[in-house]
């Protein structure tokens, strides 16, 4: 299902919407490291996209004519990643002892202060190019084989957007594998644990320090590499590409979803991805086959849908579409015990 | 109980602690021994607490020191005393709500267990045989203390009363040597108190030394060895349970001047 999808798509929309899967998969990367942080640590971080930016420079710097550096994809993603990772330390040290709105505060500083930096560091030493942002970046190719050209195999011809679709979807499966194991250990326990209770966490010997800042990491690193894709899949970044409005958006997909919930997360991305895209090219002629001309324009209703969405869903389902499965959890005890007791509560009911 | 002459397991030397101009606690000075259930009473606001979050780290002492296990700590973070083996309970239920009773034992196993990053994602055969280990004890904790409710229950979803005994197998997950326990009978109708008496009983059977915040005197009276009395930030008398309910200064304490 998920790898006929792109030519599904491919022959009922247009190649146009292939493009907005790949992007699709590259803000559920984004949106689940950002639930590391929020979701499991419960760390409210509203400048999660200086991270997809540090990863996006970091590639765009490392494989483009700009400081005439051409490494490879496979060894720039890691370096994303770890710089990025590096840069979650770094918001995460100061900010140890802040908590909700303070924090929140905090890190939306941090992300202005990283988009600013890349606007700005075009002098003395021309790094970024400023504004203007760093063009012909190196496309993502793995030896020889170039995601931007188009390869035929086995009589398949695979476009552009079809190979990236498949690298983002495996690197994606990656992100979902790694947070799916890190949720459910002792690292996922104590995350959680400091979000139910920092200090009921301390006084049961977890060095809040320590795990608060991979929390940061982790998170930063998932934003780091998918910043490194977007560099690559684009060809061109630019210091507008990383808003706060960005960071709204990717924390918007966590808690429609379902903070926490990494199916959640998932369905927050894709919802909150494609329904608007597909309301703007939708919009438009529902009302000219309705009204017979164009009213409003498709862009600013676009913004209204979302905002009444928005509020509908924290209305009727607070936590989330598709809320964490604590209570699922409470029905399948897969151990032996409490399967006993459930089964005589079962008995004495029954 | 153990050798009176053995090197206290706790020893609070003039631990004195202020907030802005009020002295919470003055020159307090007492020890535990190991292997006795020691009850700390007092009128409200007496420094009970305080005396607590300063032996756990959630507070750090003005003046004064305390050694416990032979070492000294004037000053220390939480985590590195729930690891020298203090571990407690609070007296407004501090549980994590919204995970599972297991899952809030299995937390109180963290500082006793070492899966990091690597071991959780490729679970190995030592991460793998940790987790069954944490989640096995857990399940005996559970079981210890005596809640006999699906493990996955939400913590939030338990009693009143299950909630007082989750805390305190959280507590047991760390392997405490000291366990300090902040009013865990408050709250409670008396079949629970008496439940919860013999269960600290047996907890003192198994080695491990308790000190006991209560308000109920029937408590403190029918399970402590050693009792001491704070009043407004000093300890006003130390003994056995029935010279403290004798102690003119504690009745003066509890009753006011007249009574004495």
């Amino acid at each position: 299902m998920l790898l006929a999808l792109p030519f599904l798509t491919d022959e009922l929309l247009g190649r146009g919407w292939v493009r907005i899967l790949d992007f699709a998969l590259l803000f559920i990367m984004l949106a689940l490291g950002l639930n590391i942080v929020v979701g499991y640590a419960g760390l409210l971080d509203l400048g999660y996209v200086a991270f997809f930016a540090v990863g996006a420079y970091t590639y765009a710097l490392l494989a483009s004519p700009q400081l005439g550096l051409h490494l490879p994809f496979w060894i720039i993603l890691p370096i994303g990643a770890l710089i990025a990772g590096l840069f979650g330390a770094l918001l995460g040290t100061p900010t140890l002892k802040l908590r909700g709105d303070y924090l929140a505060i905090v890190t939306l500083g941090f992300g202005e202060i990283i988009r600013i930096f890349l606007n700005n560091l075009n002098a003395p030493v021309n790094i970024t190019n400023g504004a203007q942002g760093i063009s012909q970046i190196d496309p993502i190719s793995i030896a020889d084989f170039y995601f931007s050209r188009s390869h035929e195999i086995l009589g398949i011809t695979f476009h552009s957007v079809h190979q990236h679709y498949y690298l983002f979807l495996a690197l994606t499966l990656l992100v979902i594998f790694v947070s799916s194991r890190l949720q459910y250990s002792r690292i996922g326990r104590a995350w959680m644990a400091i979000r139910e209770d920092e200090v009921a966490a301390a006084a049961m010997g977890i060095n809040t320090r320590n795990i608060k800042l991979l929390a940061f990491v982790m998170g930063a690193s998932f934003g780091g590499i998918a910043g490194g894709l977007f560099a690559g899949f684009q060809g061109f970044v630019s210091p507008e590409s990383f808003s706060l409005m960005e960071s709204i958006m990717i924390l918007c997909m966590v808690v429609l979803g379902g903070m926490g919930n990494i199916g959640g997360v998932v369905l927050g991305g894709v919802l909150l991805v494609v329904l608007p895209e597909a309301l703007r090219n939708g919009a438009g002629p529902a009302q000219q086959w309705l009204l017979g001309k164009t009213l409003i324009d498709p862009e600013s209703l676009r913004l209204l849908f979302f905002g009444i969405a928005l509020i509908a869903v924290m209305l009727w389902r607070p936590a989330g579409l598709w809320p964490s499965s604590t209570r699922r959890r409470e029905l399948e005890a897969v151990d032996g015990v409490a399967q006993q007791e459930q089964d005589t509560v079962y008995d004495a009911k029954h | 109980m153990s050798d009176i002459k053995a090197p206290p397991l706790l020893q609070l030397s003039a631990v004195g602690k202020h907030f802005g101009g009020l002295a919470a606690l003055t020159d307090v000075s007492l020890h535990i021994r190991h292997g006795e259930i020691y009850g700390l009473i007092g009128p409200n606001g007496a420094g009970k607490t305080t005396l607590f979050n300063i032996l756990t780290g959630l507070y750090q002492l003005d003046s004064g020191s305390f050694t416990f296990d032979g070492h000294s700590y004037n000053c220390c973070k939480p985590h590195l005393l729930a690891k020298a083996g203090i571990a407690r309970t609070f007296q407004n239920i501090r549980l994590f709500a919204n995970m599972s009773a297991l899952e809030n034992i299995m937390v109180g196993r963290h500082l006793r267990t070492r899966t990091g990053v690597w071991g959780a994602l490729t679970r190995n055969t030592a991460a793998r045989a940790e987790e069954r280990e944490t989640e096995q004890r857990a399940h005996e904790l559970l079981r210890y203390v005596g809640i006999h409710r699906p493990a996955h229950t939400l913590a939030k979803n338990l009693s009143y009363g299950e909630q007082r005994r989750l805390e305190i197998a959280r507590a047991l997950a760390t392997d405490p040597t000291l366990l300090a326990l902040d009013e865990p009978a408050a709250g409670m109708n008396a079949t629970e108190t008496e439940s919860l008496k013999a269960l600290l009983q047996t907890i003192r059977d198994h080695g491990i030394t308790i000190l006991l915040i209560e308000h109920d005197v029937k408590l403190i009276m029918g399970l402590c060895d050693r009792v001491a009395v704070l009043n407004y930030g000093k300890k006003i008398a130390e003994d056995q349970p029935e010279a403290i309910r004798n102690n003119p200064a504690v009745i003066e304490a509890y009753l006011g001047g007249s009574h004495a």
